[in-house]
This record gives C-alpha cells, sequence and structure tokens, in this order.
C-alpha cells in the first residue's frame, strides 16, 4: 500500500478522465461535483490511521483504473479491430504475398 | 431493423409524448434480449441525470426517461456513487452505445436480473470453485527464470492471504494442483456468506477476470491495486513479453480490457457493500 500515489495525483487524474470524456463543459457533470466532494470530504489528517481515508483512496484509484483503462482499450479497439475483418487482398499482402492475378493476365478471354 | 426503429423513434420524439411511442418500447425490448454485447447502438439520448426514487433508491434518467434492464425491470442502484459512476458510462458515449466499455452497467444489470436465477450459496460455491484452479498455486518447474518469478512474485500473497484468513492454500507444480483443505473452504464460505447478492455478483465477475480467488480477495481487501493484480494474473504472459516482444494489438489490448473489467468489478463490491456502512452512521447520529 505503501507504492499509492498521493490522494492530490489521483484526483487530478480522474478529472482528467472526466475532461476526456465530457469535454469542456465537464465541471457541470454529476460526477465531477461528485469526486470532487468526496475528496474534499475525505481530506483528513495523514498522521492518524485512516481506515476510511484509505478505503476511500483505494476506491479512487480503482475508478481512475476503470476510467484510464476503458478510454485505452476502446483507442486499441477502434484502431485494430473496429473494421471488421481484411480483405484477402489485404491478407495477403501482411506476409509479403500478392493474389494471383487471371491466368495470361488481363483481358485474356480474347 | 434496429436501424430502422431509432430513425423512426427518434422522428417521432418531437411529435408525440414519450408514453405514445411505449408498445413500440415494448416490442423493441423483446428484440434487445437477442443483441449482443458487442452490438453498438446509436445514441438516442442527450442529457443523463439520475433520480432517487422509491425505497430510497437511485434511478438514472436518459433524458425523460428512465433506464431499464434488458428484462425491462427499472433500474435501480443503491447508492448515489454507483448510479452517478453508471450515469457517467452512459454519458461517455459519443455517436454509437458501446455496451462492451460499460462494464458497471453490465455488472448492475446482472444483478437486478439475475439471468442465471442462482441464490447467495450457489455463487459462493461458483466463487470458490476458482480455489481448486487458482493461478497463484499452480507452478511451472521450467524455465527456471518463470520458475523463479513465480515463486518471487505469487509467494508473497499467498502467504499474506494465508495470514490474512489463517488458512492453508498452499502451491504445486502436479497437474492436480495442491490439495487444498476443507477447513479453507469452510473459512472463505463463511466469509463470503456475509456479502451481499450484489457484491458477490462483483466478486465472481472479478474472481472470472483474474481467474483467482487469492488475487480477487487481494485486492478487494485492498492489499493490492488493481494494476497490481492484473500483473500478477498475466504473470506467465508478462515473461514472454519479455522474450518475446510486446504486441499492441493483442498484449496492450487485452491488458487495459482486463484491467477495465477487473476495475470494474472491485469498484462494484465496494460501493454496493457500501451502502450499509452509510445506513449506520446515519443510526447512530
Amino acid at each position: 500500500m505503501a507504492s499509492l500515489s498521493s490522494p492530490l495525483r489521483v484526483c487530478r487524474g480522474i478529472l482528467k478522465e472526466l475532461r476526456a470524456i465530457q469535454g469542456a463543459s465537464y465541471k457541470q457533470s454529476l460526477a465531477y461535483n461528485y469526486v470532487m466532494d468526496q475528496f474534499r470530504k475525505n481530506k483528513v489528517t495523514g498522521e492518524r490511521y485512516c481506515r476510511a481515508q484509505q478505503e476511500a483512496h483505494h476506491a479512487s484509484l480503482t475508478y481512475l483504473c476503470l476510467l484510464a483503462s476503458t478510454r485505452n482499450h476502446l483507442a486499441l479497439h477502434t484502431l485494430y479491430h473496429s473494421k471488421g475483418e481484411r480483405s484477402t487482398e489485404q491478407a495477403a499482402g501482411l506476409v509479403g504475398l500478392r493474389l494471383p492475378s487471371q491466368p495470361g493476365g488481363k483481358g485474356w478471354e480474347e | 431493423m434496429f436501424k430502422g426503429f431509432i430513425r423512426l423513434q427518434s422522428h417521432c420524439r418531437g411529435a408525440i409524448s414519450v408514453c405514445k411511442v411505449c408498445p413500440r418500447h415494448q416490442h423493441f425490448r423483446g428484440l434487445r434480449k437477442y443483441s449482443s454485447a458487442l452490438t453498438e447502438r446509436k445514441r438516442f439520448y442527450q442529457d443523463v441525470s439520475i433520480s432517487q426514487g422509491e425505497g430510497g433508491l437511485y434511478e438514472v434518467n436518459l433524458d425523460r426517461r428512465k433506464l431499464k434492464t434488458p428484462s425491462g425491470t427499472l433500474f435501480t442502484v443503491p447508492n448515489e456513487a454507483l448510479a452517478i459512476a453508471v450515469a457517467t458510462e452512459w454519458d461517455a458515449q459519443k455517436d454509437t452505445i458501446k455496451f462492451y466499455t460499460m462494464h458497471l452497467t453490465t455488472l448492475c444489470n446482472t444483478a437486478l436480473d439475475n439471468p442465471t436465477q442462482r441464490n447467495k450459496d450457489q455463487m459462493i460455491s461458483a466463487a470458490l470453485k476458482f480455489l481448486e484452479t487458482d493461478t497463484v498455486c499452480y507452478r511451472v518447474d521450467e524455465p527456471p527464470g518463470l520458475v523463479e518469478l513465480q515463486k518471487n512474485e505469487w509467494d508473497p500473497v499467498l502467504h499474506w492471504i494465508e495470514n490474512r484468513y489463517n488458512v492453508t492454500i498452499g502451491s504445486s507444480s502436479s497437474i492436480l494442483g495442491p490439495e487444498i483443505p476443507e477447513e479453507t473452504k469452510d473459512t472463505f464460505r463463511q466469509h463470503l456468506s456475509s456479502y451481499t447478492l450484489w457484491s458477490l455478483t462483483g466478486l465472481e465477475f472479478v474472481i472470472a477476470q483474474l481467474k483467482s480467488l487469492v488475487l480477487s480477495l487481494g485486492m478487494i481487501d485492498r492489499h493490492l491495486s488493481v494494476e497490481q493484480a492484473v500483473l500478477l494474473s498475466r504473470l506467465e504472459e508478462e515473461f514472454q513479453i519479455q522474450h518475446w516482444g510486446n504486441v499492441e494489438w493483442a498484449h496492450d489490448y487485452d491488458m487495459y480490457e482486463l484491467r477495465a473489467r477487473t476495475a470494474a468489478g472491485a469498484l462494484f463490491v465496494h460501493l454496493s457493500s457500501e451502502s450499509s456502512t452509510i445506513k449506520q452512521k446515519l443510526m447512530q447520529d
């Protein structure tokens, strides 16, 4: 647990993700207000052992991970997997092959 | 068929009231059962909001319509945080609704509809079944690098959980796995029976993702972060990546998906067991 990053950094991380989701008006969103509220409420002294704060911290890290991973996953999905299957020609091209053309070349029927 | 209907719906929205669309809606909902999670629908709403309904349960509203589960029951969650997280998921959809990115919504739907119709005991048994084939209990004999990596990375978690719950699990490199004593299972069964149906749904989801009860409990008990748990679950894959190189469209893709799903499950467990603690505080005041 010692490796957890500071609550402030997590908070900023979540806000960054919310901004990526909702654009410039993210400050009016439900999530923004809730997250800010929670971080303010749980801002207790770090000197004492505080179970509730640790719990909130872990939950906020988890939420940050959820938002960031979903965004990254979707980005990779749209980049690599969203276009469906490749055509036979493209698939052959991947391994440096070309599809055979018509025997005798173009206009062979003549 | 779907597209045609959505066009019709958006065409009608201005002209007739929401109630009049309802009969069509019913028909549509019947169809939706058969659409897979990979189907994308056009985003048919502008605003997403939440409201508190009867019994203090929270609902999610898309424009002025209430969100419903695939089986058609009203979508309700026990607390505000979960409602906001779900609303944010719906709000995050741009042009099309990508259900495969909405893990919290999916989990809530599963908990509400309980499509497999199982009770708590059955869910606990299903979760405990993973202990017999737990990822961290199965070790390899070769190559030496991986043997050492598994020992260094998995042993501390295994020791932690054995101390935390006062049980014996052990590890083995035999194909039958370690012999897990009945008392261990009883201890976990007793521990899991304190979970609600909702948190069990989340826990079972996490276990199925990580393929490990040990790692899942380690994460839910806040001993591991999501990133750590996912790394430990994919230890052999990471080892191979170090040897053969990383392929973004397969390895990273899988890792982010696994992280997202695991985080969603962990958050779901946390948020659905939170409501009871809030109630306690209110009673004390």
